[in-house]
C-alpha cells in the first residue's frame, strides 16, 4: 500500500511538472522588471491612448516628418488630374531600377506578375481576378503614382507601404515592365 | 496504346448540348459563345469588379443578359456599346446607361479592344450553368483518405495485450498455489538471505559512488531547467483571428515583407494593420473549397475567420461601415527591454532571409517562436556570418583596415564589432 502511494506522488508530482510547460503560456521570467520595458512599446495596449492601443493615426491635419503632402483627391476627376499632370521628382540619374524591382516584386509582383503581365501568384492560382497585363491600358507616371496612393477599384492603398521615393521608384520600374512589354 | 475514357466524350457532347440549349432558350437573339473562353477572357477583364454572384464595385453579372432582357428589354446590341464604350453611350442619352451611371463612384472602363465575339464568349460565361451531375455522375468525389492505423492504437493494443497476459500469470499462479494446497504438497520456500538494499547500506563506497552520480545528475537538471527560464522557444499561442501562415507564405508565396512591409526600414518588423489584409480580402471573402477540407485537419473553419476579420474592420461586403474594434494580436518574438534588436540592419543591410531567425514560417499553420533568441544564440550567429559588404559604400574603409587586421578575406560580423557589449546593451 505504502510503495503505491508513493508512486502516485511522484507521478502527481511530474505531471505537474510537465503540465507547467505549456506552449500557449509564457515561461517565467528571473526579473520581470528587467524584461519589461518602462517606455511603450510598439502596438502595445494603454489606457494612455485613444481606444487603449499605442498605435495611433497622425493627427489630423499633420503630416510624419519627412513626408510631403499629396493633394490630388481620390476621385475619378482626381485620378484624370494626376494622369495629365503629375510628374515623378525622380530624374534619370536618381532612378534605380535594382530597387524598383526589389520593391515591386514584394508589393505588386504577386498579383500583376513581377513582368507586369497580370499573372502573378494570386492569379494564376485564381485567389485574385481580373489584373491587367501593362500592356493593354494607358498609363503616365502621374496615374501609377496616384493608383499606388489610392489604389483603384478592388486594388488597395499601398501609401502605408512605401515611402514617397520608393513609390516613385516603383512607378519607374512599372514604366520599364510597360515598355517591355510593348517590344 | 491510347486509353480513351469514353465517358468524357459523352458528358463532353452532353455539357455542349446543354449550353446549347441553354443559350437558346434564354434569349432569341443570342449567338452561342465558348464558355470556357469566356471564363478565361472574364477572369482577365471584367473580375477586378465583377463577381458572378456577388455584388463587388460593379453588380453581379450571372445571368445578365436574360436579366436585361427580361427586365429593360435591352438586347445583346446593346451590352456591346455599353462594354466597349460606355461613357459614349451615356453622353448619347440613353435612358437606362444614365440609371446605371452611379452605381459606384468609380466609372466602368472602357474595353474597345474586345470584339463582339469575345463580349459573347463572356456572355456565354455569365449564362453557364455547370452540368448537374446526378448521383456523383463524372465528378469524382473528393476522397478522404482513410487514416492508416496511428502508431497510438498499435501502442494502445500492445498494452491491453500485456495487461492480459499479466492477469493469466496472477491466475495460473493462483490456481497452481491452490492445487498444492489442495493436494497438500509445500511449497520449498528459498532462503533468505540479506535484503539488497541492506547489503547497499553496508557497503560505504557505494554509497559514495552512488550519491555522488545521484547530486552530479541533479545538478545537470537543476542547470538545465534554470537556463531555459526566460526563454519563451516553442512558445505558441492562440490568436484572436487564426491567420494560416502556411497559406500565405507558403502556398500563395506572398512575401514576408509585403505584410511585414516595415521591417525593411525600422526597428519592429510591424503588425500589419487590417487595411493590409483588406488589399487582398476586400476581395478574398471565401477560401476555396480545397482549403476549407485543409482546414478541417487544423480545426479551424477559415471562411469564419475571415468573417473575423470583415468584423473587426467593418467591412460590410461592399463598403466600410466605420465600426471598427482593434484586434488584439499577441506577441510571440518580445526581447527582453535590456537587449537592442533592429530589423532593418538584419533585413535590408545584412540581407539576412527572415527564415534565419524565425524558422519555417512558410510551413507554419500556427505561428510559434522557433530560435530561443537568447544571447549565446545572437552571439553564436554573429561569429559564423559574414558581413556583405559588397555594393555597400559604407563598409568599404572599415573593411580594408579590419580585414588586414585580422588577415582575413571576409570579416564577420562578430569582428566587425558585433560582440562589443554596447552594440544590443546600452
Amino acid at each position: 500500500m505504502k510503495t503505491t502511494l508513493k508512486i502516485t506522488v511522484v507521478l502527481v508530482m511530474l505531471f505537474t511538472i510537465v503540465s507547467c510547460n505549456k506552449k500557449t503560456r509564457r515561461n517565467y521570467q528571473y526579473m520581470p522588471n528587467m524584461y519589461q520595458p518602462v517606455g511603450y512599446e510598439p502596438y502595445q495596449e494603454s489606457d494612455a491612448f485613444k481606444g487603449d492601443m499605442e498605435a495611433q493615426l497622425p493627427v489630423e491635419g499633420t503630416i510624419p516628418r519627412g513626408y510631403s503632402l499629396y493633394e490630388i483627391e481620390d476621385t475619378t476627376e482626381g485620378y484624370e488630374e494626376a494622369k495629365a499632370g503629375l510628374e515623378s521628382p525622380l530624374d534619370s540619374s536618381a532612378v534605380d531600377f535594382a530597387r524598383g524591382k526589389e520593391l515591386y516584386d514584394i508589393y505588386c509582383g504577386i498579383c500583376h506578375g513581377n513582368k507586369g503581365d497580370g499573372q502573378g501568384t494570386l492569379m494564376k492560382r485564381e485567389k485574385i481576378l481580373g489584373v491587367p497585363s501593362y500592356d493593354t491600358r494607358e498609363l503616365t507616371e502621374g496615374s501609377i503614382y496616384h493608383v499606388i496612393y489610392y489604389g483603384l477599384n478592388s486594388m488597395g492603398s499601398y501609401a502605408n507601404f512605401m515611402s514617397e521615393e520608393e513609390r516613385w521608384q516603383v512607378v519607374a520600374y512599372v514604366e520599364k515592365l510597360k515598355a517591355d512589354l510593348e517590344k | 496504346m491510347k486509353h480513351v475514357i469514353y465517358r468524357n466524350l459523352t458528358s463532353n457532347i452532353l455539357r455542349l448540348g446543354l449550353i446549347l440549349l441553354l443559350t437558346f432558350s434564354t434569349t432569341v437573339l443570342a449567338q452561342d459563345g465558348d464558355p470556357a473562353k469566356g471564363k478565361t477572357l472574364f477572369n482577365t477583364h471584367c473580375a477586378a469588379c465583377h463577381k458572378l454572384d456577388k455584388a463587388m464595385t460593379g453588380p453581379a453579372l450571372r445571368n445578365v443578359e436574360a436579366r436585361l432582357s427580361e427586365d429593360e428589354g435591352l438586347d445583346r446590341d446593346w451590352l456591346y456599346a455599353w462594354i466597349k464604350n460606355n461613357s459614349a453611350l451615356i453622353n448619347a442619352g440613353d435612358a437606362y446607361a444614365n440609371k446605371i451611371k452611379d452605381y459606384d463612384a468609380s466609372a466602368m472602363n472602357s474595353f474597345s479592344f474586345l470584339s463582339n465575339e469575345d463580349i459573347d464568349n463572356v456572355l456565354a460565361y455569365t449564362a453557364f450553368v455547370p452540368e448537374p451531375t446526378p448521383g456523383g455522375g463524372d465528378d469524382t468525389p473528393i476522397v478522404v483518405p482513410e487514416p492508416g492505423i496511428s502508431n497510438e492504437i498499435i501502442l494502445g493494443a500492445l498494452a491491453l495485450l500485456f495487461a492480459l497476459l499479466a492477469m493469466a500469470l496472477v491466475l495460473v499462479n493462483r490456481t497452481l498455489k491452490r492445487f498444492a494446497d489442495a493436494k497438500g504438497i509445500a511449497v520449498a520456500e528459498s532462503e533468505k538471505g540479506i535484503p539488497i538494499w541492506k547489503a547497499f547500506v553496508q557497503n560505504q563506497f557505494l554509497v559514495l559512488v552512488t550519491s555522488i552520480a545521484l547530486l552530479l545528475a541533479s545538478g545537470y537538471f537543476v542547470y538545465g531547467y534554470f537556463m531555459q527560464v526566460g526563454v519563451d522557444q516553442g512558445y505558441e499561442p492562440v490568436q484572436p483571428i487564426h491567420y494560416s501562415h502556411r497559406i500565405h507564405a507558403g502556398d500563395n508565396k506572398i512575401d514576408c515583407k509585403y505584410c511585414h512591409s516595415s521591417a525593411r526600414v525600422s526597428k519592429t518588423s510591424g503588425i500589419p494593420s487590417l487595411n493590409v489584409c483588406m488589399n487582398c480580402h476586400k476581395t478574398i471573402s471565401e477560401v476555396a473549397p480545397e482549403t476549407l477540407a485543409e482546414g478541417q485537419e487544423y480545426g479551424v473553419d477559415y471562411n469564419a475567420e475571415i468573417q473575423k476579420l470583415y468584423d473587426a474592420v467593418g467591412w460590410d461586403g461592399r463598403a466600410y461601415t466605420g465600426e471598427t474594434s482593434p484586434v488584439k494580436w499577441i506577441r510571440i518574438h518580445n526581447l527582453p527591454d535590456f537587449a537592442y534588436f533592429n530589423h532593418s540592419q538584419h533585413v535590408s543591410v545584412a540581407g539576412i532571409e527572415c527564415q534565419t531567425c524565425h524558422g519555417p514560417v512558410e510551413e507554419m499553420e500556427i505561428m510559434y517562436q522557433h530560435a530561443p533568441l537568447t544571447m549565446g544564440w545572437c552571439i553564436n550567429c554573429h561569429r559564423e556570418t559574414n558581413v556583405k559588404v559588397k555594393d555597400n559604400a559604407y563598409y568599404t574603409k572599415i573593411h580594408e583596415q579590419l580585414s588586414k587586421k585580422y588577415g582575413v578575406e571576409q570579416l564577420t560580423a562578430a569582428q566587425m564589432g558585433g560582440l562589443e557589449c554596447g552594440k544590443c546593451h546600452y
